[in-house]
């Protein structure tokens, strides 16, 4: 038996409303997350990951609500971040209904806040994301859209793991938004680096990007938003085609 | 019949409450000993590590009250780490013990696997039980854990192992293991004795095939 790859749709939210929208300009709002989240549930994806992006003007009680509300349409597994930064918000959040809870420019600032996490909640429950972008042969850890935080991504998810996280969320920067096809390079060194699962994100816009990623990419899991939430593809669709060329998938 | 939750404080006891409130259970939180002895029917689910839910447990005064029920007639079900602590212990914390009502212990995964065994997976059945009946043998079901109970060894209290080559080469499942996974080893996925029920993975994570295996123990307490 081998685990299946997992098919994972990102919601981003201003707190309560899903938004649309290249880089943090522009957000348009797209509906009720929940409702979505309902949707996707039924039409097969493997889990959920629902984000309150940074420039959001929502306080964490309208996001946790929020969390609660997807969570309640869910029985598939729900990954909630943005923001996270303290056991306090995490617990808020798992308690709230997420199961595994994003951290990402607060453990780059303090790396200590991912083995205490780790302690308190286990593993299984913490998500280090790290966005990345291409810049002489390697990838760069940037945070908050567009900063080089001067770290490498590989050592930095190799350190994650180290301090206990549980799963590495990475996102090619550079990929993201362009619907050009993931960074299956990015997605193939990191995966060679740690021994924890792997998602993937950026970039997807058709049903081979998908395989691409799987296959030469070796990821544990791929995200889309637009690909998904435009309609470009179902998630039954998309499984069927996945099946068809050999990659393990829930159906 | 009203299904208890034991809360001590772990992150998926909403998830696994909902769940049974979808099925159109009634259900309670239990956070003292007297809610667990009042208890008809007994759910565990606890994520994260060994140690830490039998400290918590024997802290919150919630383990003598755990180990009382177990030793009379009322339904219990454990899930994930909940699953762990029915059994003799876990390699995770070695001065703490589990409830001992399933020989054998969970031990880590093996160095060939990712470090935990995350995401979705299918499994054998190899036993009649009562919760996987009419799931079929392809569903899949989702885990999150790093610990499991291998099944590959002989394991059973009273057994008598005889030194023949033969019985040495002898790989049967541990005492109640109705369905195994395998995942760099095989290991127990479902457990059942008696009115004792275990899983490993997670039910209320697990789609409509976890739904299934929720409903077909509220149907077991009939």
């Amino acid at each position: 038996m081998t685990l299946a790859r997992r098919i994972v749709p990102r919601l981003d939210t201003d707190g309560s409303r899903l938004v649309q929208g290249v880089g943090l300009q522009n957000l348009r709002d797209s509906g009720d997350p929940a409702e979505l989240a309902s949707r996707y549930g039924a039409e097969g994806a493997d889990e959920l990951v629902l984000l309150n992006l940074p420039a959001s003007p929502s306080g964490r009680a309208v996001f946790a609500e929020t969390v609660r509300r997807v969570a309640a349409q869910l029985c598939i597994p729900l990954t909630a971040g943005g923001g996270i930064g303290s056991v306090e918000e995490t617990r808020a959040l798992l308690r709230a209904g997420a199961d595994k809870v994003i951290v990402n420019t607060a453990a780059v600032r303090e790396p200590e806040l991912i083995t205490r996490l780790s302690a308190e909640f286990g593993a299984e429950a913490v998500v280090l994301a790290i966005d990345a972008k291409r810049r002489d042969g390697i990838w760069e850890v940037i945070v908050r859209g567009a900063e080089a935080a001067g770290e490498n991504v590989v050592s930095w998810a190799q350190e994650g793991c180290e301090r206990g996280a549980g799963e590495i969320l990475v996102t090619s920067m550079d990929r993201e938004g362009t619907r050009e096809g993931y960074d299956c390079a990015l997605s193939d060194t990191v995966c060679d680096a740690v021994n924890v699962a792997v998602m993937v994100s950026g970039g997807a816009g058709t049903p081979d990007d998908f395989l691409a990623v799987f296959t030469d990419g070796r990821a544990d899991a791929a995200l889309a938003a637009s690909m998904f939430h435009e309609g470009t593809v179902s998630i039954r669709t998309l499984k069927q085609y996945l099946d068809s060329r050999g990659v393990t998938v829930r159906t | 019949m009203r299904i208890t939750l034991i809360d001590y404080g772990a992150g998926n006891l909403p998830s696994v409450e909902r769940a049974f409130q979808h099925l159109g259970a009634s259900t309670e939180r239990a956070t003292t000993p007297e809610a667990i002895t009042a208890a008809q029917v007994l759910v565990l689910p606890a994520v994260g590590h060994f140690g830490a839910l039998m400290h918590a447990l024997e802290a919150q005064q919630l383990a003598e009250a755990i180990r009382q029920s177990l030793a009379g007639p009322v339904p219990f079900l454990g899930i994930c780490l909940g699953m762990h602590a029915l059994y003799e212990g876990s390699a995770e914390s070695t001065d703490r013990a589990g409830f001992g009502v399933f020989p054998g212990r969970a031990q880590p995964q093996p160095q060939s696997t990712h470090l935990r065994h995350l995401g979705w997976n299918q499994v054998e059945h190899i036993a009649e039980g009562r919760l996987l009946r009419g799931i079929s043998p392809k569903a899949w079901f989702y885990f999150a854990h790093t610990c499991a109970v291998a099944a590959g060894v002989a394991a059973g209290p009273g057994r008598v192992i005889e030194m023949r080559p033969s019985a040495a080469r002898t790989a049967e499942p541990p005492v109640g293991a109705v369905a195994i996974c395998h995942y760099g080893r095989p290991f127990v996925a479902v457990a059942e004795r008696g009115h004792w029920f275990a899983v490993q993975f997670h039910p209320e994570k697990s789609g409509e095939a976890g739904m299934d295996v929720l409903r077909n123990f509220l149907g077991a307490l009939r």
